[in-house]
């Protein structure tokens, strides 16, 4: 039924108090909200979420620390492709296999390796360096143009698991992207792990002029994006 | 085709996805909706926090040598067309092919390539492929085959072979011919057969009527300053297609000495586009055409009868052509006209003294030349009078592409043991006893000769993906020599010549994939008038013909049906239709409105023995009372994977009207409305220039008149910034691309390579009838003047990438902008899909990616493989376009740093580049004046598309310029109102 100019007589709902709930709920959503997106960008950055500094599990308890820091081998000798592609390549069961025939031939650790060697079937490692699948590396122009192994694979003969040093966001890119001065090195200390740069604005000036790299376009979305 | 075909999930390629169409589920209320929504942010916001998933790294246990993972390794090989040879460069990565060009060392390919040929990829991943050996349609093993093969065997070795017969399609290849003689030697009482539903039997005829014996042609368009066509397409068909290609567009650079076309046709292809004067006429009525013309010409032949005083003019001024450039001049039979038509050609090459200076005549590439017809005709009576016992079908599907006359499919139950070797589960597979997966030529070891005799070897670039036995395998088999692999079966026929696999001849063979001095040797003979004049009086056709004429030709992309299952080419739009997924009725503007039909009309032609139904497209320069159908489509194909084939219930099947008297044109036919529609999908619907001028023409007379730039557009007010906002560093390349309209003839093979090159998804038939084709280079097609007989102009046109980019201004994240080498780059991971930049785009190349095109399909781990890896492979939601193949400049920049030099001319060459036949398309450093990019632009004829929008594009283009006869060149420039519109 229609009533003009009057107020419905319908009961009342909600008690007296829920005015406050109600005002204590938004009061709380209010602060909730950014809370959570504070925790969310802080989620991502958080090395639980990249991965950094976390040793993934390995077939094989592989070593850096061993065979690059205590035995010295140099990174290409495993690595291949590094001088030459855009992947440096992780070294197939035959090179473990040049030495390890020989040494440590019963080791429990290397039975994988034995294994796959014997089978024909590959190792499956896990990537410790993932980048961005839309991101495209190059790592024989990094080792050609004064960039180290180290720049962003961090001390790995220090480390006895293998881990991602830090996390390959763009801004870790970027920053060397626009002021590379800083990483570069001279041309015969790119797989000495053990290097570091020497202080001094006029190094830096020489290994730019030496690489020939002007850092104006180097932040171009298309120099890693395609 | 019926009504309940066009319901069918044809050509949706994402099978399995959830498409737009799919119906919501039942209406929801408003608080299940809330509730629904509040669930699903939670779980979308929970299932960001985890960690990316880990990826595996996965080496080699022993590192093949000079594999470099992440690097491309190319091999030369050889892939089989018709039986003829296509030298191509294969690029694989870590083991898989993902690209194929042609080789520059191989005559037939000239390092381009047509679509075809790179689609011959799509084709070795298709998932509709065989996987695995059939024995009356269950699966069985390649080993039960092996000792069912050797019963066999044991039964043929006491007859002799009696009734043992091998159907192959025509063969060129040395080493198949000889172990095929190995085979009949074995079995003396043995046949072999030849069929290719396309096969070149009016020219093996022609030349037998002109010379006596089988002779092959191949010219020298590049000596030529006239060239004749008597029907058909030397730009598109016949293995020799890409060389004429290559030397006919480098005579038609504009200035003197400019090469003249002239094109008699009855349907319309690409020579017809090309040509300077073009004359349209049901097939029948060439034969009155070119025995006019060789009246003229002073040769005694039959009086041609009733011909227009057009056809008249037309030919006296031809022939007045080819009379002053004797020693220059070629003229060309197609491959539908009657073989007397080819051995006419023959006597008026000689009259002009074409051979030796635009021609040559040789021995036959084909191991057998003979005319298959014949050779499938004399199958099929055997087979019907029960004379075969056992039949080899190897690359072939006779069930469906055999004349209709000879009831194939029928005379296949009265064979005992029917045995089909190929790529399909096809209409011969499914009557077989037992059906072999034929290993893709990407697979194979091999050789064949190219149009000229060339020999090149073939090698495979992967192992088989599926359980398949190579194309030299079933003989080897029965002759008891199995197993023994292809690679030894071709090795051992070459060792005389090569020595074995290790000596150097044959590594160098493989090398540069081709066999040096192989070519034939030309011959000297002389054409025998009265021969041909036989001939020619029993041709029919100097009668007037009943009207209309069904005429048959093979689809441009799916040829007789071979590629029919191939993504790549049912989508790619052919080249004058414009129409993907569907074959149809070609019909002239005239025609059609005589009957009061419009495109996508569904008609009946009948013939008395048979019926199909297809829809009609309404083509500008069809001849009046014929129709045109292309073969290939309506093959029924089950797929070796999950689900339904491609091919399955694209298009019409037109062989059931198509028989052993009539393979290319059919009289007595009645045609007639149905009444009903079917829906087409073509890429293109505008056929007129609507006053733009994207194509600017000039004739030859006005450039040397020096007239010598093109017409220039009005000039408007521009609101952009000037100068050029982007920085233009003169330190780096500024790349830019000029394309040559003149040398273009439209043959899609930039776009089938584009597609190849960027992973660029195929959508399906519904999705392109929506506007939502993703090629990222398209070639648009014109006409001007009189519909009935229009000139045809064709324009690649890509990503322009303007220096005034308007699609930048309008991204609301900057997904898409200009970087310092003046490129306009997409950056996928921004990009929200808003798709302004497509609407402020003036040029229309841009494409967005409104379903999920890539990841959904079904064998998407099967066709991920193709992939190339130095390309993002795009999502839903995402704008896409013309890079100018960044991938490859990438390459190139990091190479030349690599180096420490600078980017040399020629270091990019882009894929479109790579593939064009003519040349058409180069690609640099704009800011290089020297180089070749810059020198073509700065040709007096060079313009900008749309150039009054002021949008300063970097792909520029060359006027088309024609060069029409003076005798002919009346005002027929009129009428371009008609045109169909």
């Amino acid at each position: 039924m229609l009533q003009i100019g009057g107020v419905p007589d319908v009961p009342q709902l909600f008690p007296r108090w829920s005015n406050s709930v109600a005002r204590l709920a938004f009061a709380t959503l209010l602060l909730c909200v950014p809370a959570v997106v504070a925790g969310l960008m802080l989620h991502v950055r958080s090395d639980w979420f990249t991965g950094a500094g976390i040793a993934p599990v390995q077939p094989v308890p592989f070593s850096h620390a061993h065979h690059s820091g205590k035995l010295g081998i140099d990174c290409r000798y495993c690595h291949t492709g590094v001088e030459s592609s855009p992947v440096a390549g992780i070294p197939p069961t035959r090179t473990c296999m040049t030495c390890h025939s020989q040494l440590w031939t019963e080791a429990e650790a290397l039975a994988p390796v034995r294994e796959s060697m014997a089978s024909g079937q590959s190792l499956r490692w896990t990537r410790v360096t993932d980048l961005a699948d839309y991101a495209y590396f190059d790592h024989a122009v990094h080792v050609h143009n004064g960039v180290g192994c180290a720049s962003c694979h961090g001390a790995v003969q220090t480390m006895p698991l293998t881990m991602a040093p830090h996390a390959f966001h763009m801004g870790f890119c970027l920053d060397c992207h626009r002021d590379p001065g800083p990483n570069l090195r001279p041309p015969a200390r790119i797989t000495d792990m053990d290097w570091s740069p020497v202080d001094g604005a006029a190094d830096t000036r020489a290994l730019l002029a030496h690489y020939d790299i002007r850092s104006e376009r180097l932040d171009d979305c298309s120099i890693c994006h395609r | 085709m019926t009504d309940t075909n066009e319901g069918k999930r044809r050509g949706e390629l994402w099978r399995g996805t959830t498409t737009p169409r799919a119906p919501l589920a039942p209406p929801t209320d408003r608080r299940t909706f809330l509730k629904l929504a509040g669930w699903s942010a939670l779980a979308g916001g929970a299932a960001a926090c985890t960690p990316r998933s880990p990826e595996e790294l996965v080496p080699y246990v022993d590192m093949p040598e000079h594999v470099v993972p992440g690097r491309p390794t190319y091999y030369a090989t050889t892939l089989l067309r018709e039986g003829y040879g296509y030298g191509a460069i294969v690029e694989t990565r870590e083991g898989r092919p993902i690209k194929i060009d042609g080789n520059p060392g191989h005559p037939a390919t000239l390092g381009a390539s047509d679509a075809v040929l790179q689609a011959e990829l799509m084709q070795l991943y298709d998932p509709d492929r065989s996987r695995t050996p059939l024995h009356d349609g269950t699966p069985r093993s390649l080993d039960a085959l092996a000792a069912d093969l050797a019963t066999l065997r044991e039964r043929l070795l006491k007859s002799g072979g009696r009734g043992l017969r091998v159907l192959t399609p025509p063969v060129t290849s040395p080493t198949q011919a000889a172990r095929l003689g190995a085979l009949l030697d074995s079995f003396p009482e043995a046949r072999w057969h030849q069929w290719h539903a396309l096969a070149r039997d009016a020219a093996i005829t022609g030349s037998r009527i002109a010379f006596g014996r089988a002779v092959d042609i191949t010219t020298r368009m590049d000596r030529a300053d006239v060239i004749v066509q008597l029907d058909g397409d030397f730009l598109a068909e016949g293995p020799a297609h890409l060389a004429h290609a290559a030397d006919f567009s480098s005579r038609r650079r504009p200035g003197p000495g400019m090469l003249r076309l002239w094109v008699m046709e009855s349907t319309p292809g690409l020579a017809g586009a090309a040509a300077d004067h073009t004359l349209v006429v049901p097939q029948p009525r060439v034969v009155r055409l070119a025995l006019a013309l060789a009246a003229e010409l002073g040769l005694a032949v039959p009086a041609a009868e009733g011909l227009s005083p057009r056809e008249r003019r037309w030919v006296a001024a031809c022939a007045r052509d080819l009379a002053e450039h004797r020693g220059r001049a070629l003229v060309l039979a197609g491959d539908p006209q009657p073989p007397a038509v080819h051995a006419l050609a023959h006597w008026l090459n000689a009259a002009l003294d074409a051979p030796g200076r635009t021609l040559e005549w040789r021995d036959p590439a084909l191991a057998r030349p003979e005319p298959v017809i014949e050779s499938l005709t004399a199958l099929a009576e055997d087979m019907h009078r029960g004379e075969v016992d056992a039949l080899v079908v190897i690359d072939g599907d006779p069930a469906y592409d055999a004349p209709a006359d000879l009831r194939f499919a029928e005379g296949l139950e009265r064979v005992s043991t029917v045995i089909h070797h190929g790529l399909y589960v096809d209409a011969t597979a499914r009557r077989a006893d037992w059906h072999v997966p034929l290993a893709h030529d990407l697979e194979s070891w091999g050789d064949a000769r190219a149009f000229d005799g060339s020999v090149s070897l073939q090698q495979p670039l992967v192992e088989p993906l599926h359980a398949s036995l190579p194309r030299l395998a079933l003989p080897e088999m029965l002759m008891g020599r199995w197993p023994r692999s292809d690679r030894e079966v071709v090795a051992a026929h070459w060792e005389a010549r090569l020595g074995g696999e290790s000596a150097e001849p044959w590594k160098a063979a493989l090398r540069a994939g081709i066999v040096a001095g192989t070519a034939s040797s030309s011959v000297d003979v002389v054409p025998r008038p009265s021969a041909i004049r036989d001939a020619l009086a029993e041709t029919p056709g100097n009668a007037d013909a009943p009207a209309p004429v069904l005429q048959f030709r093979a689809d441009p992309h799916v040829s007789d049906g071979r590629y029919a299952s191939n993504a790549w080419l049912q989508e790619l739009p052919r080249p004058l239709t414009k129409l993907t997924w569907d074959n149809a009725l070609l019909i002239s503007p005239a025609m059609a409105e005589r009957m009061g039909i419009g495109d996508e009309e569904v008609l009946r032609v009948s013939t008395g023995q048979a019926t199909i139904e297809a829809p009609a497209w309404v083509l500008p320069g069809m001849p009046d009372e014929a129709l045109t159908i292309w073969l290939g489509h309506g093959r029924a194909i089950r797929s070796g994977g999950e689900g339904d084939s491609l091919a399955d219930g694209v298009g019409v099947d037109a062989y059931p009207l198509r028989t052993t008297g009539a393979l290319f044109a059919r009289t007595g036919i009645d045609v007639e409305p149905v009444g009903r529609r079917y829906a087409l999908a073509a890429t293109q619907h505008h056929h007129r220039m609507e006053g733009r001028e994207p194509v600017r023409r000039m004739t030859l007379a006005e450039v040397l008149d020096g007239r010598d730039h093109a017409p220039q557009g009005d000039e408007h007010p521009s609101l952009y910034p000037e100068p050029v906002p982007a920085p233009f560093d003169v330190d780096a390349p500024q790349w830019g691309m000029a394309v040559d309209l003149n040398a273009c003839t439209g043959c899609m093979a930039c776009t089938a390579a584009c597609q190849a090159e960027n992973n660029i998804p195929v959508v399906g038939k519904r999705q392109v009838r929506a506007g939502r084709e993703m090629h990222w280079i398209r070639v648009d097609r014109y006409y001007e003047g009189d519909a009935d007989a229009p000139r045809t102009l064709f324009q690649p046109v890509p990503c322009q990438h303007c220096e005034n980019a308007p699609c930048e201004y309008v991204c609301p994240t900057g997904a898409t902008q200009h970087d310092s080498e003046g490129l306009n780059v997409m950056v996928y991971n921004r990009c929200i899909g808003t798709r302004d930049c497509s609407q402020n785009c003036p040029y229309k190349v841009r494409r967005f990616n409104f379903v999920e095109y890539n990841y959904g399909a079904q064998e998407a781990e099967l066709l991920s493989a193709l992939r190339n890896p130095d390309v993002t492979v795009r999502s839903r939601g995402v704008m896409e376009k013309c890079t100018y193949c960044i991938q490859r400049i990438s390459r190139a920049r990091r190479q030349a740093k690599i180096e420490d030099r600078p980017i040399a001319d020629g270091d990019v060459v882009t894929a479109c580049q790579q593939a064009c036949p003519t040349g058409a398309i180069v690609f640099g450093d704009v800011s290089d004046p020297e180089s070749a990019v810059s020198r073509a632009k700065n040709h007096p004829l060079d313009y900008a598309l749309l150039a009054e929008l002021n949008t300063r594009p970097r792909t520029t283009y060359r006027a088309r310029v024609r060069n029409p006869h003076p005798d002919l060149e009346e005002n027929d420039s009129s009428g371009g109102d008609k045109a169909h519109g």
